[in-house]
């Protein structure tokens, strides 16, 4: 057997154990098994992956992650609106008070005409295996030109092991599909313990002129593989914007797409930190398929220790998307010398009258302002955390559901407190 | 004993020799003034004694209220009662005035035995000083120094040296670059502050300050050394007839203003 066959054919088995889904969905899951064997984990030869060695994810052995009981309120990271929660990949625990024209729940067959249409699995084995393996899933339905006020939070927590020889897996499906016109908030979360895998997909359709605003909060253990595919396809005028904080886990892979139509607006922003031996990949695909589509791209890193971290961020200006502008901005704060960066923007542009820029830096802590802090008394691990805790505050001033900045606030502080002494 | 006692010091940038052996000493009570033209090592001198890094210091000695002052960190200069008023002030975006005056404030008073002020407290007296320097009260809200005018910097900086009340201030050309009206405010501010127990060394390259800020000693740097020495008649001397009477220039490659 081959490496590849090797590998993809231990998931056979967990693949073959699925109880049987809805007639509907079996077929998808059927192609995507297919796909996720002919494709194989992608190696560093991959360009796609050419920073990120998914070689302990591809050798590993894993099993689906068994039920266990939990105090949702006790683990759910803020209280906020309508929740969705998934403890090892089973939905334990709703609390709703919905509008009318709003379904908050598992996947049904309304979800039909969405489900597997834009997370392409064809291109992406990780995206392939969850669809192969996908479940129950957390659905958000948003009908035309409801207003939802509340965040609707999905909570995807992974209760994990002790390093053995067959770790748990879970593989989080969301699909959010809001109408023409609507208007809602979905925050995702994900984190658990100890070892484990998480293979996430998210699909989100915007409907003509819908405003979306969506976030991702990943707080994984720090012993966690964290594979993720967000897809969000945007009508004409909708207005999208997601953020995406990428604090937790050992080996965390991250791919935000948006493809626009006409008249499109996305902002995609992102925040990592990595710290220790952590390594976070951030992949970004701008899709701008139509004429007058504008779009903002801002992530920033920091990175300490012998952590590494990437940035990838593809724009891609169609034929037809004349008038298209974009942005791109990648920023990172490197604070030891044994920390690695690899940034990398990716231009395809096919139309002739857009504007798109793009611009990345790779920094250290400016020792003026150090100085400056150290001179009014302030020690020298404080005035490094001030400053660092500074740099990332303005993704943090950009996130607009209050309970989830604060937690995240204090969550970053924290974590730079501890780190500098 | 004296509060500040300056013996030989030298200090290089890079290959570049600065301060050639300077010595000065300072007692609690007294304002210094410290001139000399550009490149001449007056701010260079600033920066030594509240310990920047970027100059090594090569020779000499520096007493604190008899303690060795150059072993010490930044921050602990500080919190033993030194302050450096900026003479190009950081800014810092992400960092709130408000919080970062509270850490500095509280480290200082730690210190020195003092608890905590708590917020109510802090406020109080924060407004009472921001009032007497009439600064706008919403700079408290936005990061330091982020978006302030030259004027507004270099209020701040007094500003802060009113909260931490210091024993040695050090005022790096706190003059340079306000208009008249500005520097008289400053100047209050500055002589608000005067007291038996505490000491100042006015760095400038111009005299206008010291009539507003009456110095009791007049130094001129030149070369990296002091070069002459008098009472506060020596500024105007050096008013009337500029450098060259003393045989001093600018020295064309200046590096000491960073």
């Amino acid at each position: 057997m081959t490496a590849v066959t090797e590998q993809t054919g231990a998931w056979l088995a967990e693949f073959a154990a699925q109880a049987p889904a809805a007639s509907w969905v079996q077929p998808l899951r059927d192609a995507a098994f297919q796909r996720f064997a002919e494709l194989g984990f992608p190696t560093t030869k991959n360009e796609e992956w050419r920073f990120t060695n998914v070689a302990p994810i591809a050798r590993g052995r894993f099993t689906a992650a068994p039920p266990v009981e939990l105090d949702v309120d006790a683990v759910a990271p803020f209280a906020i609106g309508t929740r969705l929660v998934f403890v090892n990949g089973i939905l334990v625990g709703s609390s709703s008070s919905l509008p009318k024209g709003v379904h908050v729940g598992p996947v049904n067959e309304n979800a039909q005409t969405h489900l597997g249409k834009y997370a392409a699995f064809e291109r992406n084995a990780f995206v392939a295996l969850n669809t192969a393996l996908l479940d129950t899933g957390g659905y958000v339905q948003v009908a035309r030109g409801t207003v939802v006020e509340e965040p609707i939070h999905l909570i995807y927590l992974t209760v994990g092991s002790e390093p053995v020889l067959h770790l748990p897996h879970t593989q989080p499906r969301s699909l959010v599909v809001v109408g023409a016109n609507a208007q809602c908030t979905v925050v995702e979360t994900y984190l658990g313990t100890q070892h484990y895998f998480t293979n996430a997909v998210t699909e989100i359709v915007a409907g003509d002129g819908a405003v979306v605003d969506h976030y991702k909060v990943q707080l994984e253990s720090p012993e966690a593989f964290h594979i993720a595919t967000m897809q969000a396809n945007l009508g004409r005028s909708a207005n999208f914007s997601s953020h995406s904080i990428s604090l937790g886990g050992a080996l965390v892979r991250n791919d935000a797409n948006a493809t626009l139509s006409e008249g499109a607006e996305a902002t995609i922003n992102g925040l990592y930190v990595v710290t220790g031996e952590q390594h976070i990949d951030n992949h970004t695909e701008i899709d701008h398929a139509k004429p007058h589509g504008t779009s903002h791209e801002l992530y920033k890193g920091i990175l300490d220790d012998q952590a590494a971290a990437v940035f990838n961020g593809r724009i891609i200006v169609r034929k037809d998307a004349q008038k298209t502008d974009s942005k791109q901005t990648n920023k990172n704060l490197v604070l030891s010398d044994d920390a690695v960066i690899n940034t990398k923007p990716e231009l395809q542009i096919f139309a002739d009258d857009v504007r798109c820029t793009h611009g990345a830096t790779i920094g250290q802590l400016d020792e003026e302002a150090m100085f400056y802090l150290r001179s009014r008394g302030i020690g020298r691990n404080q005035a490094r955390s001030l400053l660092t805790y500074a740099f990332a505050q303005d993704i943090l001033d950009r996130i607009k559901v209050v309970p989830v900045r604060d937690r995240l606030e204090k969550v970053l502080f924290d974590k730079f407190h501890e780190h500098g002494g | 004993m004296a509060l500040l006692e300056i013996k030989d010091l030298r200090a290089t940038v890079g290959e570049r020799e600065i301060l050639k052996g300077i010595d000065l000493t300072v007692n609690a009570g007294e304002v210094h003034a410290i001139m000399g033209p550009n490149g001449s090592g007056k701010s260079t001198l600033a920066q030594v004694l509240a310990g920047r890094e970027l100059y090594q210091v090569t020779g000499g000695q520096v007493l604190y209220d008899g303690k060795d002052l150059l072993e010490m960190a930044p921050e602990d200069r500080a919190r033993e009662g030194i302050f450096l008023a900026f003479q190009y002030p950081v800014e810092i975006p992400g960092v709130s005035n408000m919080y970062f005056l509270k850490a500095a404030l509280n480290t200082i008073r730690k210190n020195r035995n003092l608890p905590d002020l708590d917020a109510m407290d802090f406020l109080n007296l924060i407004r009472e000083k921001m009032t007497a320097m009439k600064m706008d009260q919403t700079l408290l809200n936005r990061p330091v120094n982020t978006g302030f005018s030259g004027g507004e910097k270099k209020r701040n900086e007094i500003f802060q040296m009113a909260v931490l009340e210091p024993r040695l201030a050090i005022l790096d050309e706190t003059d340079s670059g306000l208009d008249i009206d500005a520097l008289k405010l400053v100047a209050s501010g500055v002589n608000a502050m005067r007291s038996p127990e505490r000491a100042m060394v006015v760095v400038t390259h111009y005299q206008r300050l010291l009539n507003e800020i009456v110095p009791d000693y007049v130094h001129v740097l030149a070369e990296g050394r002091i070069v002459k020495s008098g009472g506060k008649e020596l500024a105007l001397q050096l008013e009337e007839g500029g450098y060259a009477a003393l045989g001093i220039y600018d020295e064309a490659e200046a590096v000491g203003k960073a």
